[in-house]
């Protein structure tokens, strides 16, 4: 069916501008249609959700979890809007050690992680054509396994009978140094880290990488470069795009992760997430929790407004 | 070009590391004992464990139920999201698309259990899982929408109008038949996403209903069995299978996800 307004069956070239005068009411009318039921969708659970944690932030606890009432009839219950989950943050140093190991941690995994990809994205890009993409799959892959999966391997990798730990030990051994557990430490954590977060950083490098122009390196030889300085002054700041995209993407799930610590972490391991995660689930602290995650919030939009200013300045020069 | 030695060396090393662990997994999966150690021989013990576990199959029930619904109105809303984004460049709706993507999940797993509790009184279970799944995966799919809407020629929309098309039939015969590996990418995107996921379910799934991840968080946490490795055998091999499956029917979903 053909909707009146369409004018199809108008002859020459009157059409066109008749359709175009009267297309403006139908095309604001699609405009909202297109556009409104994801927006209501995601106001109502993405915008609605973040402006209820803020006002959360500022409510007491209730006795049983969740939040105190605004006003009580009972004078003696906690009541009101308070500043006491943001004075408690910064009265304690112990919440902002936690969250200064947290960045170090999201610090570590990303260098590592560069460290790891790079020369992988950078054999990658310099392969034929046709090997490339098996080559990306086989990164991929393994990320195609479930997270806690890959998180449970690293339990028995690292696990007190395994041949690493095995291995480990009767090294130290020799040296007449006491065993060390493996499991449950910070090391088996930043493992982990690295481990689910690497294709991350493998394939925004690949992906600037392979863009480079090979004449560049040629010109770089003619001009009397060797190996190494063709890498530092020409793959390398070109590459930086792609060196800031996938750190961003490592780092930021880093921070406010919470189940490989969870899991393979020992009771001093926690970071932020296993700080929000027990005011929520255990002690059900819930403005406290809330505090936490606006923290975290505020962590984290630095780092990608830092990102996006560093990346935005260094992609000039690119 | 040049691929020298060390590149090839190093670059072997990080595969060795990504596979090595899986490998391990797989391995143990038949050993006939109970510990992750030794070798002791071949059984087929745990698997035949593992599909008598009812709560194992219940949870895997559920996972498979709310990945089907929550990708369909994920699939639905992030196509008009990514059609809204790009033909309009609504900043707002953009910001909202994205920001739930690009933020630590925890964050929006507490926020959407604050919210369901405090805001509407909800009990926690199956709709407060399928609705959070929708959430996160919404921009998912609108991203891979709207890259496919940006490789395209905006000149054949305006031929459509042109030739008297209404904006339903541009869409319906036009606009739609284009983006449609995107959509199906991104349905797949967002159906892995959901049967995937582990942070959010976590904090919006309360305490009656349980789906795969939660129930091998809870099979980890208690003790480390060979039950855990037969079924992440079977869940990588189910992976598997879908990945050569879409490359084998749909070549084009695959290039579509990039």
């Amino acid at each position: 069916m053909r909707s009146s307004w369409a004018g199809a069956t108008m002859p020459g070239c009157s059409c066109v501008t008749e359709s175009v005068h009267r297309l403006v009411p139908a095309a604001r009318l699609t405009k909202w249609l297109v556009s409104g039921p994801p927006f209501l969708f995601l106001l109502l659970f993405f915008v609605m959700p973040s402006v209820i944690m803020v006002l959360a932030s500022f409510r007491y606890p209730g006795e049983f979890g969740g939040l105190a009432p605004l006003a009580a009839t009972d004078p003696g219950v906690l009541q009101g809007v308070t500043l006491e989950t943001y004075q408690f943050f910064f009265s304690d140093p112990i919440y902002g050690q936690v969250f200064v190991k947290s960045i170090f941690m999201a610090l570590s995994t990303t260098l590592i992680c560069l460290t790891m990809a790079y020369p992988l994205a950078l054999l990658i890009a310099r392969s034929p054509k046709k090997s490339r993409d098996l080559m990306v799959l086989l990164v991929i892959l393994p990320f195609a396994s479930n997270f806690l999966i890959r998180v449970y391997a690293w339990m028995i990798v690292l696990g007190p009978q395994s041949a690493l730990s095995q291995m480990v030990n009767g090294f130290l051994q020799w040296f007449g140094i006491a065993p060390v557990h493996l499991l449950f430490s910070p090391f088996a954590v930043l493992i982990a880290m690295v481990y689910v977060h690497l294709p991350f950083m493998v394939l925004p490098l690949y992906t600037n990488l392979e863009k480079h122009d090979p004449s560049l390196l040629d010109a770089a030889q003619d001009l009397g470069a060797n190996a190494w300085q063709r890498f530092w002054r020409v793959t390398f700041p070109l590459s930086l795009p792609g060196i800031f995209s996938g750190s961003a993407l490592v780092f930021i799930p880093v921070l406010g992760m919470f189940a490989i610590p969870d899991i393979l972490g020992g009771t001093g391991d926690m970071l932020i997430g296993n700080l929000i995660k027990e005011q929520f689930l255990g002690t059900r602290d819930w403005p406290f929790g809330s505090t936490l995650s606006i923290m975290l919030t505020i962590a984290v939009l630095l780092i990608a407004w830092f990102t996006a200013r560093v990346a935005g300045h260094r992609g000039s020069y690119a | 070009m040049r691929r020298g030695p060390w590149l090839w060396a190093t670059s072997l090393a990080v595969y060795a590391f990504l596979y090595l662990p899986l490998l391990i997994v797989v391995i143990y999966s038949f050993n006939d004992s109970r510990l992750n150690a030794e070798w002791v021989g071949f059984t087929w013990h745990w698997y035949d464990t593992l599909l008598h576990d009812e709560a194992m199959l219940g949870a895997a029930g559920n996972s498979l139920f709310i990945a089907l619904v929550s990708s369909l109105v994920a699939t639905a809303l992030g196509t008009m999201a990514g059609i809204a984004m790009h033909h309009y460049k609504l900043r707002l709706l953009t910001f909202m698309v994205l920001t739930p993507v690009a933020m630590p999940e925890i964050l929006l797993g507490v926020s959407l259990l604050l919210f369901f509790i405090q805001a509407l009184n909800l009990t926690l279970g199956m709709l407060s899982i399928i609705l959070a799944h929708i959430t996160f995966s919404i921009g998912f799919v609108a991203v891979i929408v709207r890259a496919r809407l940006a490789g395209m020629d905006e000149s054949i929309f305006e031929a459509a109008r042109d030739l008297g098309a209404s904006p339903w039939e541009t869409f319906r015969y036009v606009t739609f038949p284009l983006i449609l590996p995107g959509v199906v990418a991104g349905g797949l995107m967002a159906f892995t996403l959901s049967i995937d996921d582990f942070v959010i379910t976590f904090f919006t799934a309360g305490v009656g209903v349980s789906t795969l991840p939660l129930h091998i968080y809870s099979m980890i946490k208690i003790a480390v069995t060979p039950e855990v490795n037969a079924m992440s055998t079977l869940l990588m091999l189910l992976t598997l299978t879908m990945i050569v499956l879409a490359s084998r029917f749909a070549p084009d979903v695959l290039k579509g996800k990039e």
